[in-house]
């Protein structure tokens, strides 16, 4: 079920599921039970953040800080895609 | 080199026939391999390199009951190794506090659990093994108690397709994040058993409603994947993603296949790993090529819209149903031979007729 997601929520990929570069077809691409998603490439910037002990918010803070963009339109951006992540079972928070 | 786009994603490692339930809708062919032509650990080792080589993504550890052979947890830390996303499919009856630990130890990212029915009667019925049951639920309450994530698989037939909402309640009482509701494909000992299990239209809708309903009631918790008989439908299934473009099975004895099914068709030598290496069988092998992409369809195909969407439904069936295994697939609406299709729903017998249960044909390839 979706949890409230909130800035201090750390962002992890549920058990079994991973980001992982697919050298042959030179992608990134998501692993998780039985099936394998590509993530646009926005998604994979995001994704490749996820690494288990950054918050939400700090998440934000560093996309905000490398794509030279606002904080709150990033955050609003990057909140619906992790909402939905988690909701596919791909993260949980 | 063949376009990158057409390296396979999957490899469905066959590494057994032997099983200890026979249940009668099994994908495994009609005549089972015996233990002593299996391929070795060694030789699977090498086709676990060679499939990550090729870009191969996910390795499926199925069989017959792939936990029958004990270098399972070699060949699954061997597949972790090269990058390999691994699933194990599994009845769950040799899954136990023993051979379980050993397996999250190597590194198996999933297992998929099969089930007969929730019923225990007659899922043991059906499995040809009693206690069977009581092991699955075991094997279940190990799994999530591990927290390693876990699919149930739920063949669905006319003995057990009124219990689907209970099925569902219980795969999230399990513990489950994905369940699969699968009617059962008519292949092999499916086939020989299609009297006895095809639903009727009324039971098929009655578990379409109960899925519909649990992926609103679940939303978030439970993936429900839902596979339909593909009688009951007007077109066919794009199967395995289209004939070699997406997926690789490899039989207990290195046989090379583009689907499980495939050893039925006739006129072509089916390539095996002992002979030949799995890029050049990919790539170049008669098998192959035989039905990959649209060059070979017949019409009504060969001018369909659809033909880059179902890539020509499913060669195995067009064979059992047609008799030509490059046929336009009965199961669609458009094809000459759909009407043999209809005639098997219409003559379904009202009293389902006795299992022919999967078994080795003679005493000498004895199960276990």
């Amino acid at each position: 079920m979706t949890a409230s997601l909130a800035e201090d929520s750390i962002i992890r990929f549920a058990r079994g599921v991973r980001l992982q570069h697919d050298r042959v077809r030179e992608r990134w691409i998501i692993q998780a039970p039985e099936r394998a998603f590509i993530p646009d490439p926005v998604a994979a910037e995001v994704l490749k953040l996820v690494d288990g002990t950054r918050t939400l918010g700090q998440i934000v803070a560093e996309l905000a800080s490398r794509f030279a963009a606002p904080v709150d339109v990033i955050g609003r951006d990057v909140h619906v895609m992790i909402t939905d992540l988690i909701n596919r079972q791909v993260l949980v928070a | 080199m063949t376009d990158t786009l057409l390296s396979p994603m999957s490899l469905l490692a066959e590494l057994t026939h032997r099983c200890p339930l026979q249940c009668p809708y099994c994908s495994n062919p009609l005549a089972l391999e015996p233990r002593r032509n299996e391929l070795t650990t060694a030789e699977w080792i090498s086709v676990l390199d060679q499939a990550a080589e090729m870009g191969v993504l996910q390795v499926h550890f199925s069989g017959g009951e792939p936990m029958s052979r004990p270098d399972l947890p070699e060949l699954v830390r061997h597949a972790v190794g090269l990058g390999l996303y691994t699933n194990l499919i599994t009845s769950g009856v040799l899954l136990n506090e023993k051979t379980f630990p050993v397996l999250v130890e190597a590194g198996l990212d999933h297992v998929q659990l099969s089930f007969q029915d929730i019923d225990t009667a007659n899922a043991e019925h059906v499995g040809g093994m009693k206690g069977a049951q009581t092991r699955k639920l075991e094997a279940a309450r190990l799994i999530a108690a591990d927290g390693m994530p876990l699919t149930l698989n739920f063949v669905i037939y006319r003995e057990n397709a009124a219990r689907v909402p209970q099925m569902l309640d219980a795969a999230v009482e399990m513990g489950a994040r994905r369940v699969e509701i699968a009617h059962t494909q008519y292949y092999g000992w499916g086939l020989a058993n299609r009297d006895a299990l095809m639903p009727t239209p009324a039971q098929l809708e009655l578990t379409t409603q109960a899925v519909e309903a649990a992926r609103v009631k679940y939303a978030g918790r439970l993936t429900i994947d839902y596979v339909t008989p593909d009688y009951y439908a007007d077109r066919p299934k794009p199967c395995m993603g289209g004939w070699g473009r997406r997926f690789i099975n490899i039989s207990p004895s290195g046989r090379v296949l583009p689907c499980h099914a495939a050893e039925t068709i006739p006129n072509v030598t089916f390539p095996d790993v002992r002979h030949d290496t799995l890029a050049w069988i990919w790539r170049e092998s008669p098998l192959f090529t035989m039905f990959r992409g649209t060059d070979w369809m017949p019409q009504p195909c060969r001018s369909c819209d659809q033909r880059e969407k179902d890539w020509g439904g499913c060669r195995c069936q067009a064979l059992a149903l047609a008799g030509d295994a490059a046929a336009t697939d009965p199961v669609c609406s458009r094809a000459p031979d759909h009407d043999r299709i209809v005639k098997v729903l219409e003559t379904l017998p009202a009293e389902p007729p006795p299992f022919r249960y999967r078994r080795y044909t003679r005493a000498t390839d004895e199960v276990g």
